[in-house]
């Protein structure tokens, strides 16, 4: 892999972040989560809808609601507490050091903006140089992301170009002040399976040229083989499972990230087989307004003894890079 | 029926679609006005109580075909065949029984409810404009078929946004289910959902195509999911069907680049995992 991954960039520190709306429950959106990002390495965040990883994305920007409490945890970037950072401060971080490539591309673009101007923008607000040089840099990044004519590229409205362009004209401003992290949310499940294949050699290749660390947020596993170094595994809230991608694709062990696993093998069967009912993960997602202790999985669980149902399980490290939240492997 | 309605000679395949074409027009006040074929010349047939995958990138023109199955659109050219009538042509009023034969489920499931409706009503709405019997009776069915598809009756009073994704996509199935249709057209209906919600409602759909014999349109991009359900794919690209045929003809042969596209995440996954597994293992 490229870089040097010995190197810490970001450390998250027992994080537990509460959404406290008016007028409803509090919801325990993290729960003590903790994870280490070296420097040039990509991280994937594995979990399903409303398990908290992508509170967890705009938590490390600080880009939560007003409603949000961060209960306990420390966000380290590069020696500094990024949650006890000065709002000054904070704004020289965001799109310079840590950028964030957002889920769905066609709503993070201005809509009466040229998209170059709007690469330029991030440009603008974090480097002194002038205008003739912004021009230049973002035609350049308009080719290092692809487009062989950044020239008319510049010059387009974001309706005026595809789903997977719009993607490269997102990653194009996320890349554009070099960054040490980007934080890639869902960056292709809003596209078609052959941009979706485009666009991750694309991030792996920036990887490569540049020794940009990645935190990928996704729900299909399937990307990862290849592409990620590591892999955490989220569920209500908890990082439940980490370790290198082939040990959570080789030998998973939380019963959840099992399941995930299966489920991801749909890719492998044979397509011979026809109408064959899929592996399933029984049960709802957990309910994250519940505030009493025990496995947050329990329910759904099909190893599940009855110590899972009244105790929080504590992490257990199987080696020195997986570790895993599991009354099956310890307390 | 409709005066126009044309019936078929035999029995034929549950859907046939022959050189179906639909035109948009592009630009209007201050522009010039082009026509766009969104489709053009698109053949299709499904038997009763099979299942067909279109495949194809966006824009390929697929959803397009949907809604001129569905007839949410009127074809420009081309006949529709369901169950020996051309629906192609048919007027509104002539159209109200193919409606209920014919139903719809969409990506969004959210977006396709009233959020001010709950959930029972999301589900009798179509009976009602039906006329297919008095409140109480509408009701009563709506809570059937809700329990069938998995929804507790103990939720019907609740508020469709109470719902999550996949219960969501469940109250879709079953206010599409309720009207007893022949066929459901399915628009990218599994897109979006995380695996395990993916998993349920694929089980489900299986499970209620053979208890109401029904015939599916599967509308996606996910070519390797389509190889796992359906009889026959058909490949879109620029509004024309460029590779059809049996699915496993389809997969151990592609010939077309599009096919081959979309089947590329799926070949890179094996590849990667099957060496990532072949290094350590």
């Amino acid at each position: 892999m490229a870089g040097d991954l010995s190197e810490e960039l970001l450390r998250v520190v027992n994080l537990t972040i509460t959404y406290s709306p008016p007028a409803s429950a509090p919801v325990r959106a993290l729960r003590d989560a903790s994870l280490k990002i070296n420097e040039s390495e990509v991280i994937g965040i594995l979990g399903e809808s409303g398990c908290g990883k992508s509170t967890l994305a705009s938590a490390i920007l600080r880009l939560l609601p007003s409603y949000a409490h961060n209960d306990t945890g420390s966000i380290v970037f590069r020696g500094s507490d990024l949650l006890t950072m000065t709002e000054a401060d904070l704004r020289k971080v965001r799109g310079r050091a840590i950028s964030l490539i957002s889920q769905d591309p066609a709503l993070c673009l201005n809509p009466v903006m040229k998209v170059g101007d709007q690469i330029a923008e991030v440009l603008r607000a974090h480097l002194a140089i002038g205008k003739g040089e912004r021009r230049r840099r973002v035609e350049e990044l308009l080719q290092a992301v692809g487009f062989e004519q950044p020239r008319q590229i510049y010059s387009a409205y974001p309706h005026q170009l595809s789903g997977g362009q719009r993607q490269r004209v997102v990653i194009a401003q996320a890349i554009a002040c070099d960054p040490a992290l980007v934080i890639a949310d869902e960056p292709t499940s809003k596209l078609d399976a052959a941009l979706q294949a485009e666009i991750l050699s694309l991030l792996s290749e920036i990887r490569k040229r540049r020794g940009t660390a990645f935190l990928v947020i996704t729900h299909d596993p399937t990307i990862f083989p290849g592409f990620a170094d590591r892999i955490a595994v989220m569920y209500a809230g908890g990082i439940v499972e980490a370790g290198t991608t082939e040990d959570i694709f080789r030998k998973p062990l939380h019963p959840y990230t099992q399941a995930l696993v299966r489920l991801s093998e749909r890719y492998l069967t044979n397509s011979g087989e026809t109408k064959m009912r899929f592996p399933m993960i029984d049960g709802e997602p957990s309910d994250s307004t519940r505030v009493n202790p025990g496995c947050r999985f329990e329910p759904r669980c099909v190893d599940r003894m009855h110590v899972c149902i009244d105790s929080d399980p504590q992490e257990v490290t199987h080696n020195p890079s997986h570790r895993v939240s599991c009354f099956k492997y310890g307390k | 029926m409709g005066s126009d309605a044309r019936v078929a000679k035999s029995a034929q395949p549950f859907l046939r679609v022959r050189s179906l074409t639909k035109r948009y027009v592009r630009g209007g006040v201050l522009q010039k006005r082009i026509h766009v074929d969104a489709v053009r010349g698109i053949d299709l047939e499904i038997p009763a109580c099979k299942t067909l995958a279109l495949v194809g990138s966006s824009g390929s023109g697929k959803s397009t075909v949907a809604r001129c199955v569905t007839r949410l659109e009127r074809p420009d050219a081309g006949e529709i065949w369901v169950g020996g009538t051309d629906i192609a042509g048919l007027a509104n009023r002539a159209l109200l029984t193919f409606r209920a034969a014919i139903q719809m489920i969409c990506q969004d499931a959210v977006t396709s409810m009233n959020p001010r409706f709950s959930a029972a009503e999301t589900v009798e709405e179509p009976l009602l404009i039906q006329r297919r019997g008095a409140a109480k009776q509408c009701r009563q069915s709506a809570l059937e078929i809700m329990s069938e598809v998995g929804v507790s009756a103990d939720w019907a009073n609740r508020s469709v946004m109470e719902f999550s994704g996949g219960q969501r996509q469940r109250l879709a199935i079953a206010r599409a289910l309720v009207l007893q249709p022949k066929l459901l057209v399915l628009d990218e209906a599994l897109s979006g959902l995380d695996l395990s919600t993916e998993a349920e409602i694929i089980n489900l759909l299986l499970d209620v195509q053979a208890a109401h014999s029904l015939t599916y349109l599967f509308i996606s991009h996910d070519l390797p999911l389509m190889a796992r359900l359906a009889d026959t794919i058909a490949v879109m690209c620029n509004g024309t069907i460029v590779e059809q045929g049996p699915k496993s003809q389809l997969l151990s042969n592609p010939s077309h680049p599009e096919t081959k596209s979309l089947l590329l995440p799926a070949k890179i996954f094996q590849k990667k995992y099957a060496e990532m597994l072949g290094v350590s293992g």
